[in-house]
């Protein structure tokens, strides 16, 4: 059975030797891309890494990085595919031994194939808005960082927005949780569920089979409900749908909000008419009045280095996404520096270290010209999230406007759960969490 | 020359009856066991382990249970990867709510789990055939990822319906490093080939083959339908569901009822189809054909298109390798509809009368 298999084998290991003669000179950050730009959701995927990469760039043309320090980077394809994603990790993974920036997979299934092997490994794993949320709790899960924010906290952050719209209180009033039937629709519930007895108003869950591109059952049921306000969690193909269904059964778009994946370009645009007046939750603003993205386009798009193919896509809410995680990313980088020595690679354990210990003000933010692209973020031991904040922005028909600031969701609510969770996950897998204290 | 069995004489009944009737074989195999046991362990890499060679055993694996299911029996199946998510959570809860079970106890519980499951599944293939009964193992492939996502018991209530396996202790031993756990992968996978080698020339097997073949005529000459059927059906899902555990634990150590999707069933019967269908080595054949091809390519494509300056993106590399494989899998099945299994079955032929064919 192997007599064919040995020939692939050895030709595998042939082209795995050449790869690792291109490893990288000294004095380079290099960040493993696990990425993905083909496969059903390729398209966000370039927008994501586009953005991303052009900053990356930028950062190398601009500032000649940061301190010195060249950012590198290598991509793998995952094809939003799970297995394929490991296959990735362990490639890039030998690559990333002397100096690694945060991972970023742009998968919850992936991040979650990955968490324990990249605290093996010694390889922070950064999640930005999907993953496992729980590792908020860092005394569990050292390399792991849902940065900024997490489904829990942004749903705690909606309802807190609805409340303050709604004169403070939501008592009696009926929510609908419209969401995709998968993990990342089920992770709200949660925190819902706490909020709805906190808050007291009552939460109908109604769910929807993947892909969603049928929702007349649904928004059948929602009409009987008659609800105040529609909570919506919808991935892909599903978004434009809903929509369009609301506007058929004459629901109100200005009473439903989504998540940060329900609100890109790709999901209103398609909606047409239907979409205005539609609210989602996001933690960047999108367009190119931000300074820093406006920047990239005239330093990194000017000197012919751009990564995007079709550059209209600068300053949509996803490519504006990327560039906010790599913002993250390199900010982290500076930091670790700052206590590993400047004008040094960080390797894994480093950069983990500048990840907890992160501390981006709004005078960075602005001093970056990338206010507005992320809150501020203070990271810790017992607090990998940072921030917890996300802005409501509105569809007007033609562009994302933000219709409120900063809003945090309710961290005495959350954060327990959390905690909570983390301890059970440690109990299963026989980890002994850190002492948070003990950390500096 | 390799081949010739001049000097091989077989004295016994033993003899004739063997697994590996040519001495050449019987060394093959031997060899390609120390290599795999012995050899491998000391010279291949993380990476090899993690990304290439446990999932390599565990979709072969899977692979041999359908092809009981389908080579064999002449079921054909589109539930493969459901049968390996039972085996998968089946495991897990196994694990979490008995306390101090053994591992590998585990994986055979989880195994007779998806087992039950099978049959139950397999119960239409008494009174449907062919292309309708993939309609109706279909059924099975949406079901259970639905009710993995439905009841959150099955996930022990996690939020999201992710479950994360807990460590894999033998003997007081726990598997950490990839070593380890490919060592366990192989072990399981050795045993449970050899027994399907067995199965399938055993009484068993010549009544799953009968059936196979015509299942009337089957029935004509005693041989009982329903029994053949469903046990074809409980021992693939029986693999498949070991297989599916070994997944989950050996390999990526977290999963998510989405994760089984019919895609992943699609992969393992196009593994089968390439490999060849009922072959024991095709299965091997077909899960390294289908699953390390790709990885090759783009590890190769980007140096190609260097050494010929072509500026070639992540994306482009991607493309390129997915018609490069569509275009390979054409190739092989025109030049051998009946798999890779086959044309090394042809070459051993020519092989063994080779210098004078006759």
């Amino acid at each position: 059975m192997i007599k064919s298999f040995k020939p692939a084998l050895s030709a595998v290991a042939l082209s795995l030797a050449m790869l690792s003669q291109g490893a990288a000179a000294a004095e380079e950050q290099f960040f493993p891309l696990i990425d993905y730009r083909v496969g059903p959701y390729g398209s966000n995927g370039q927008a994501f890494y586009g953005g991303f990469i052009d900053y990356l760039n930028y950062v190398n043309l601009k500032e000649k990085g940061v301190n010195g320090v060249q950012m590198t980077y290598e991509e793998c394809e995952t094809e939003y595919n799970n297995a394929k994603g490991v296959e990735c990790y362990e490639r890039l993974k030998s690559k990333a031994a002397k100096s690694a920036g945060p991972l970023h997979t742009m998968s919850t299934g992936i991040s979650y194939a990955l968490i324990d092997k990249s605290a093996q490994d010694k390889l922070p794993l950064a999640m930005m808005g999907y993953g496992r949320t729980d590792a908020v709790d860092g005394s569990v899960f050292p390399y792991a960082f849902p940065l900024v924010t997490t489904y829990q906290m942004q749903a705690s952050a909606i309802v807190k927005f609805l409340k303050d719209k709604n004169g403070g209180s939501l008592a009696g009033k009926k929510i609908v949780y419209l969401y995709h039937d998968s993990a990342y629709g089920k992770e709200a519930i949660v925190a819902l569920n706490a909020e709805a007895s906190l808050n007291k108003f009552e939460m109908v869950q109604i769910p929807v089979a993947h892909p969603g591109n049928e929702q007349g059952a649904q928004w059948l049921k929602i009409r009987q409900e008659k609800p105040d306000f529609v909570i919506f969690w919808g991935w892909g193909v599903m978004n434009q749908t809903a929509l369009k269904a609301a506007q058929k059964v004459g629901f109100p778009r200005d009473k439903m909000i989504g998540s940060w994946w329900t609100g890109s370009e790709e999901d209103v645009v398609p909606a047409g008419d239907a979409a205005k007046g539609y609210m989602a939750a996001t933690w960047n603003v999108a367009g190119k009045q931000v300074p820093v993205i406006a920047d990239i386009e005239k330093v990194v798009y000017g000197a012919g280095k751009g990564n995007l193919q079709d550059p209209s896509k600068i300053g949509t809410i996803l490519y504006n996404r990327g560039v906010s995680a790599a913002v993250l990313s390199v900010e982290a980088i500076r930091k670790g520096q700052e206590k590993y020595g400047k004008g040094k690679a960080l390797n894994g354990e480093q950069t983990r270290w500048a990840l907890e210990n992160l501390n981006i003000t709004d005078a960075r933010l602005k001093a970056l010209g990338a206010t507005d692209l992320l809150p501020e973020i203070k990271t810790s031991c017992d607090n990998h999230e940072g921030s917890g904040k996300v802005k409501i922005q509105q569809w007007d028909g033609a562009k994302w406007v933000p219709v409120s600031g900063w809003i945090e969701g309710n961290k005495g609510l959350i954060h327990p759960l959390f905690q909570a969770s983390a301890k059970q996950y440690a109990k299963e897998k026989g980890i002994t969490p850190r002492d948070c204290s003990k950390e500096k | 020359m390799l081949y010739r069995e001049a000097g091989q004489f077989k004295t016994t009944y033993a003899a004739d009856q063997q697994l590996f009737p040519i001495r050449q074989d019987r060394i093959g195999v031997i060899t390609l066991l120390v290599v795999a046991f012995l050899g491998v362990p000391l010279f291949a890499s993380e990476y090899w382990f993690s990304a290439i060679l446990i999932p390599f055993l565990i979709f072969a694996l899977a692979a041999l249970g359908l092809n009981i299911l389908t080579g064999y029996a002449g079921q054909l199946s589109l539930g493969s990867a459901a049968f390996m998510a039972v085996g998968a959570y089946a495991a897990y809860n196994f694990q979490l709510r008995i306390e101090g079970i053994p591992i590998l106890v585990s994986f055979g519980l989880a195994g007779l789990t998806a087992a039950g499951v099978g049959i139950l599944f397999g119960l239409p293939s008494l009174r449907i055939k062919g292309f309708y009964l993939a309609v109706a193992t279909l059924a099975a492939q949406f079901f259970i990822v639905w009710c993995l996502t439905k009841f959150p018991w099955l996930s022990n209530n996690s939020s999201s319906g992710v479950i994360s396996t807990q460590q894999l202790i033998i003997f007081g031993h726990e598997l950490t490093t990839p070593v380890e756990k490919y060592l366990l992968v192989l072990s399981i996978v050795v045993v449970m080939a050899l027994a399907a080698k067995n199965m399938v020339r055993s009484t068993t097997g010549r009544a799953w083959m009968a059936v196979r073949d015509m299942d009337v005529a089957a029935s004509v000459i005693g041989i009982r339908l329903m029994p053949t059927k469903l046990l074809a059906f409980a021992v693939s899902s029986f693999y498949c569901g070991v297989a599916g555990a070994m997944y989950a634990f050996c390999y990526l150590g977290s999963v998510e009822p989405d994760g089984f999707s019919l895609e992943m069933s699609f992969k393992i019967l196009f593994m089968i189809i390439i490999g060849g269908v009922g072959s024991i080595m095709g299965s091997f054949l077909g899960a390294a054909f289908i699953l390390l091809l790709p990885i090759f390519l783009d590890i190769t494509l980007p140096f190609i298109a260097d050494l010929f300056g072509l500026p070639f993106s992540s994306a482009t590399v991607s493309h390129i390798q997915i018609t490069v494989f569509g275009a390979l899998i054409m190739f092989f099945l025109i030049v051998e509809p009946h798999g890779l299994a086959r044309l090394w079955q042809i070459a051993k032929e020519k092989l063994r009368l080779w210098p004078f064919p006759h």
